[in-house]
């Protein structure tokens, strides 16, 4: 089990060293001039004189190795440079925009986890009953609406129509519940989807059988033993989907006016400022990675044959 | 035994159907600009949020241009950039695929796991990335659609060329003396057209769903170009007045998406291919 983890752990620095390469392939690529667009973000007229003067600065005239492995000892040293809109550290600016963004996520993954556990199990055991139906129609309607659309018919009925909810900002509870509904939707669709699934596949299996012939009451056979192993492929959805919440949350935070990291990593983009573009895609990758080895980890826990197997989960 | 049948006929159905409002759409979409009643860009203030007349079937937006007009020129955008997409990613699957399949040893490691990479990431993330890098634009998006969905083809067509390696049947067709072209037409392609159709299909659907998130958010197509996801970016300050500025273009992402999502869907359930994406 022990060697499994740290196996699994090691697997990730390879492909995070690869995810700097690229950043830093590309900005290099990409025809932005960092130090012209220091100057160009300062409104400061660039003269040949000054944009040396800014490359020597930002190590630009040093061989490309070198400027890349400088680069990679200041990402583990959480410093990403300096924003060239803001002249402040990317990472301060990072982590003043986190909370909000982790509010929201944090919000839509109960919300998601809440409604389609419970619906996706029904849908399960009661197959071909109405819930099933509205199971199967949700999945449906969730994976196929987009979600800016989404958060203006909620912003439509629920805020100008009905009045219920504020239209956009953050602070209270009801300032959270339409970007929730609107993140959390196609998380619900693909998560009731799954779970129904697993549910079926598992009401095939012997032991299913084996219980009922032993007596024990259904509820437990289904609330203790194929719950239990159901869920799995939901979890791993769960991980898999972090990546998607994150540029859920983009869309959702430029619907609703939401402070966060992502409406900060699109201004970014208008704004060429590449420090902190650099930072979005790097964290992006990074939670990326842990959050499928957590989702591993705790796969592990649920089914230990995994880490027998010695293989991924599935 | 009943319920597969029926099943199989309701997939029949919704298959016809969509082919049907496809074929619709796409009509719309290649005679949109002599179909459409108005300029879709030409702005008249004085004629600002009209409601429905003869003139202008779906009213004026809040510069007064027609609605109706933008929506149809809008599907011509949406659709075409989408079939472009997928043309484009389906040719660079093949060439990629093949290369892969035919040479294996460390080049076809290498190109798969540069497969398995991009296939770990969801796809509107490394689009916000590349745009984040390359700069926003109609042309990079594009281009990064195209990078990010080409792998499922490359997939597709190593796997094809695998099978014509190793698979018994081939080999067996072959030793019974059935010509290359034959083998080709009779047992690869039959083979292999049911997973491109089913991954072209759902793969229209994501394209025309983040060419207008994209778009939404402002990163790809620039107004006063009518782009549903642009229209619902321009609509959304006239939601208390004119909500259906901001209706209608969703309406019409939400039918491309829904129609191919369902062909998808029926597709596989007719070729009785297995979705893994």
């Amino acid at each position: 089990m022990g060697t499994y983890i740290v196996k699994r752990m090691m697997a990730i620095i390879p492909i995070f060293l690869l995810a700097t390469l690229l950043t830093f392939g590309m900005i290099r690529l990409s025809p932005v001039d960092p130090a012209e667009a220091y100057l160009a973000a300062a409104h400061i007229q660039p003269t040949e004189e000054m944009l040396e003067q800014k490359r020597h600065e930002f190590g630009l005239d040093q061989p490309i190795l070198v400027q890349y492995v400088n680069s990679i000892i200041k990402i583990c040293q959480l410093d990403f440079g300096i924003s060239y809109i803001s002249n402040k550290p990317v990472w301060d600016e990072v982590t003043y925009r986190m909370p909000a963004t982790i509010q929201l996520a944090l919000g839509s993954i109960l919300l998601a986890i809440l409604v389609s556990v419970p619906l996706g199990f029904l849908a399960g055991i009661k197959k071909n009953s109405g819930i099933d139906y509205f199971s199967r129609f949700l999945a449906f309607f969730g994976a196929s609406i987009p979600s800016f659309w989404l958060g203006y018919l909620l912003i439509f009925f629920f805020s100008v129509k009905l009045n219920l909810f504020p239209v956009e900002g953050i602070g209270t509870v009801q300032h959270l519940v339409l970007p929730s509904i609107t993140l959390a939707l196609p998380l619900i669709a693909l998560y009731t989807r799954l779970l129904r699934a697993s549910v079926l596949e598992n009401l095939q299996e012997p032991y299913v059988l084996f219980a009922r012939t032993r007596g024990i009451k259904e509820s437990i056979i289904m609330g203790k033993h194929v719950l239990r192993i159901a869920i799995s492929p939901m979890i791993t959805g769960l991980g898999m989907n972090l990546g998607k919440l994150l540029t859920g949350t983009i869309i959702v935070e430029a619907v609703f006016s939401w402070p966060g990291f992502g409406r900060y990593f699109i201004e970014a983009i208008f704004n060429r400022d590449i420090p902190v573009i650099q930072c979005y895609v790097l964290l992006a990758v990074g939670l990326f990675l842990i959050s499928n080895l957590i989702v591993d980890l705790i796969q592990m826990y649920i089914d230990p044959r995994i880490s027998r197997k010695g293989g991924h989960s599935q | 035994m009943i319920a597969t049948i029926r099943s199989q006929l309701r997939s029949q159905k919704a298959l016809g159907i969509c082919i049907i409002i496809l074929s619709i759409l796409f009509f719309l979409a290649i005679f949109a600009p002599w179909l459409a009643p108005n300029d879709p860009v030409a702005v008249n203030l004085a004629l600002k949020l009209q409601p429905p007349s003869w003139n202008y079937p779906l009213g004026t937006d809040h510069l007064g241009r027609c609605n109706l007009s933008r929506l149809l020129i809008g599907a011509r955008i949406s659709l075409g950039f989408a079939s472009l997409i997928f043309l484009s990613s389906l040719v660079i699957g093949l060439i990629i695929g093949t290369l892969a399949g035919y040479t294996g040893g460390w080049l076809d490691y290498i190109l798969m796991r540069i497969c398995d990479t991009v296939m770990a990431f969801p796809n509107l993330l490394l689009v916000i990335g590349l745009v984040g890098v390359f700069g926003p634009g109609l042309s990079q998006v594009v281009l990064a659609l195209i990078l990010v969905q080409w792998v499922y083809y490359a997939r597709i067509f190593r796997g094809m060329v695998l099978s014509v390696k190793e698979q018994n049947y081939i080999a067996a067709a072959k030793i019974s003396g059935s010509s290359s072209w034959k083998v080709m037409k009779k047992h690869i392609v039959p083979n292999i057209l049911p997973p491109l159709a089913v991954m072209g299909t759902l793969e229209m659907g994501w394209a025309i769903m983040d060419l207008s998130a994209m778009s939404f958010l402002g990163l790809g197509v620039q107004p006063p170009t009518p782009e549903w996801g642009a229209m619902i970016l321009e609509g959304k300050s006239y939601i208390r007045t004119n909500p259906e500025l901001m209706l209608y273009p969703g309406l019409m992402i939400m039918l491309v998406v829904v129609t191919f999502n369902v062909l998808g869907e029926a597709l596989s359930e007719r070729f009785g291919v297995k979705r893994r994406f």
